[in-house]
């Protein structure tokens, strides 16, 4: 049997900001293929080659795995820079 | 939940956490050790259960290197077309690392998106002057327009026909020369008139059924072959196979999280398009065919057949073994045991699926499996990548991989009832035909294959030692060690020199006679702890420390284990003032395998003794201290 996602929830270390932004540029790089990456709140697709449209979707559902959390599409789309997918998970997942 | 349903594939092993770093290493020497080089690197590192991003990842290390890639590399070369009117940007990278994994090397073309049909219907477009050698036609229900159900059945017909228009058009026009794949159609997760989907024409359920039946009468008159996608989605849960969502904003037809189940389960066609799927199952016998050890629990003792769950999974095992044979998948069997009494259950146990006529090559020795496994494949005359072994235990099964990497090597758990799983989702003996000729193929590998009994010993045996990271830990008998000590010596038949009987009383009276010298011995390595796994006990007198009971467990054979107690004994009998050691062998119907124990160990026949008894000696001038593959921790051997 899986645990329900409230379970999972509440075994989750403290969301901060410091700590997802962490977790979340770990995933960054295991998506993009990418060593040492520094991301700031207003990094976006443009500052870094590897941030297509395509992959773009594997991080998302990469973060949305990660956490066991589902973003929809209009959240998706709200996206515009890191700092916003941050936002977004410490919304949700917290 | 199974793990396929995550889209877990747990025929591999997990990821190791050090992934990335492994694969950067590769990325790094590329350039130094060459494209055939790097790529057998990567192939290696591929044979773990990867996610899309690490697929994606180790593709771009892939797809550098392919260029350059020659024929030394063994590798097997497809040009590839994938035509979908979906997107192919996840899959394609997938599909290419996947096939690496199974051997083939993948260079794929994708037509512009939505361009698949224009592509196929202008002769001079660059799809055609692709010349591929394989054509992966992978619609979906939307582009084929499956998207509606119907109250009137002519109308799902019509559907059907309309569909179907389109596919044989793209089977028919793809480029002269190529294999075309066809792919199914996933049937939808959610019902439109719920229980009534199957038996209305007009429910889109059943169209899409409907084009799938069309689509294998197809392949059968086209010779093209058939890749069951709706077969995946059903394997996988249609509910997480469709992700409507991500349908919706990246034109993904299925959720990321199985594009390497789908990357795999699409190398395994390619690999048997290419005649190279596996030819044989090698088998091992203790705890894999059969629960227990026969040299220790004898025909009787053995967990095979109704009457016990675990009997019933090792006979599942056995029968799907049949189930293989028929379609003319050799078997063989590799197992370290007497060949005596290896046999035994297969001629005396009656509820044994398997017989001794069912096994074309039949391996039961001390010899390490590798070299056995070589041996097998020479006897049958196939590639070692024509091998798949199944084995219980991770040692055997690391060592293979080590020594072998072209040998398939399922990752099992210890639990018998997966492993059949573990062989069907595997893909090795995937096929694209069956014809009667198949079930005569079984039979004619037996009646050819000869028992040719040079063993070729492969690969360097002590790094592999050294790989396992053992640590070694010998002490005296003591408190807690007493009744797993009394156990082994009343259970051990096999690797026991003398087969003398202690009781649990016996073995408390040793632990403070101080004319005895007495040693635990525990092993652990990299796949965990063996617990207490030899027993040994010497009988002190002044010149000579005699030999009482030496046993150790067979899960621990060929691992020095014996040198490090030995060197324990000599050098406490050296400090003793003792001049020699003094062993006896003494036969028993089960202890064949260390008749030539002490001779291993350096000591000498000085006589006989008893029944066909042998008695050995072993000056302690004569020791020299082993360079062991392990760590060894030695505790007081002075018995307090």
């Amino acid at each position: 049997m899986c645990p329900s996602p409230l379970f999972l929830r509440a075994n989750l270390r403290t969301m901060d900001k410091a700590s997802v932004t962490q977790e979340l540029t770990e995933i960054f790089e295991d998506v993009m293929d990418l060593d040492e990456v520094t991301l700031e709140d207003g990094t976006t697709a443009n500052d870094i080659e590897e941030w297509d449209s395509l992959s773009h979707v594997r991080l998302i559902i990469a973060i949305e795995r990660h956490y066991g959390i589902k973003f929809s599409n209009a959240e998706i789309e709200s996206l515009k820079q890191f700092g916003d997918i941050v936002a977004l998970v410490l919304t949700k997942a917290a | 939940m199974s793990d396929l349903s995550l889209g877990k594939l747990p025929w591999l092993r997990p990821v190791p956490s050090d992934f990335r770093a492994r694969l950067k290493a590769i990325r790094a020497s590329a350039s130094e050790v060459g494209a055939d080089a790097t790529l057998a690197d990567l192939a290696a590192l591929l044979l773990y259960d990867l996610d899309i991003d690490k697929l994606t990842a180790a593709d771009r290390v892939l797809t550098a290197a392919a260029p350059q890639a020659t024929a030394a590399s063994g590798l097997s070369r497809v040009r590839m077309a994938l035509l979908s009117q979906a997107t192919t940007d996840y899959i394609a990278p997938a599909i290419r690392a996947s096939a690496l994994r199974h051997g083939v090397l993948v260079d794929t073309y994708v037509p512009p998106y939505g361009q698949a049909m224009a592509e196929v219907m202008d002769p001079s477009s660059d799809l055609h002057a692709f010349a591929a050698d394989i054509v992966l036609v992978a619609e979906t229900a939307q582009s084929l327009g499956l998207t509606q159900s119907f109250i009137a059945p002519d109308d799902g017909r019509a559907a059907v026909d309309r569909a179907m228009a389109t596919v044989r058009a793209l089977v028919e026009g793809a480029p002269r020369g190529a294999t075309v794949i066809l792919q199914t159609i996933p049937l939808p997760a959610d019902p439109w008139a719920g229980q009534m989907d199957r038996r209305a024409p007009g429910a889109l359920a059943a169209q899409v059924a409907a084009v799938n039946a069309a689509m294998a009468d197809l392949c059968d008159t086209h010779a093209a072959v058939l890749f069951d996608a709706d077969a995946l989605a059903a394997l996988a849960g249609r509910s997480g196979w469709f992700d409507a969502a991500l349908w919706q904003r990246a034109k993904q037809p299925f959720a990321l999280e199985f594009v390497p189940l789908y990357g795999d389960k699409l190398a395994q066609v390619l690999r048997a398009i290419r005649g190279r799927s596996a030819k044989c199952l090698v088998l091992d016998l203790d705890n894999t065919c059969w629960g227990g050890i026969i040299g220790d629990d004898g025909v009787e003792g053995i967990a095979i057949g109704q009457g016990s769950a675990t009997g019933e999974a090792y006979l599942a095992l056995q029968q799907y073994a049949l189930s293989l044979k028929a379609r003319g998948v050799v078997l063989a069997v590799c197992s370290k045991n007497e060949e005596a009494a290896a046999k035994l259950p297969f001629e005396k146990h009656p509820d044994m699926a398997l017989r001794l006529d069912d096994i074309a090559v039949f391996v039961a020795n001390w010899t390490d499996k590798a070299s056995n496994l070589a041996h097998i494949a020479k006897v049958l005359n196939i590639g070692i990548d024509a091998l798949v072994f199944l084995d219980d235990n991770p040692a055997e099964r690391e060592r293979v991989r080590q020594m072998l990497p072209q040998v398939n090597v399922p990752e099992v758990s210890a639990d018998p009832a997966g492993y059949p799983a573990a062989i069907a989702q595997g893909g090795y003996f995937e096929t694209v035909g069956l014809s009667a000729d198949d079930a005569q193929r079984a039979e004619q590998y037996r009646a050819n294959a000869q028992r040719a009994v040079a063993m070729e010993t492969i690969g360097d045996y002590d790094s592999y030692l050294a790989s396992l990271d053992m640590v070694c830990t010998l002490a005296p008998f003591d408190r807690t060690g007493r009744t797993r000590i009394a156990q082994l010596i009343n259970k051990s038949n096999q690797f026991n020199l003398t087969t003398r009987r202690y009781t649990e009383a016996d073995v408390a009276a040793m632990e403070t006679d101080p004319d005895i010298f007495t040693l635990q011995v525990r092993l652990t390595d990299k796949f965990g702890d063996n617990g207490m796994i030899s027993v040994v006990i010497f009988r002190k007198g002044p010149e000579e420390w005699v030999c009482d009971t030496w046993l150790m467990s067979c899960r621990v054979l060929k691992r020095r284990v014996e040198e490090a107690a030995l060197a324990v004994v000599a050098e406490a009998a050296r400090a003793a003032g003792a001049k020699r050691l003094v062993g006896d062998y003494l036969p028993s119907p089960k202890n064949a395998m260390v008749s030539e124990h002490f001779a291993k160990l350096g000591f000498t026949e000085v006589g006989s003794i008893g029944e066909g008894g042998t008695r050995w000696a072993l000056e302690l001038s004569d020791i020299d201290a082993p360079d062991l593959p392990m760590s060894v921790t030695v505790h007081d051997t002075v018995p307090a």
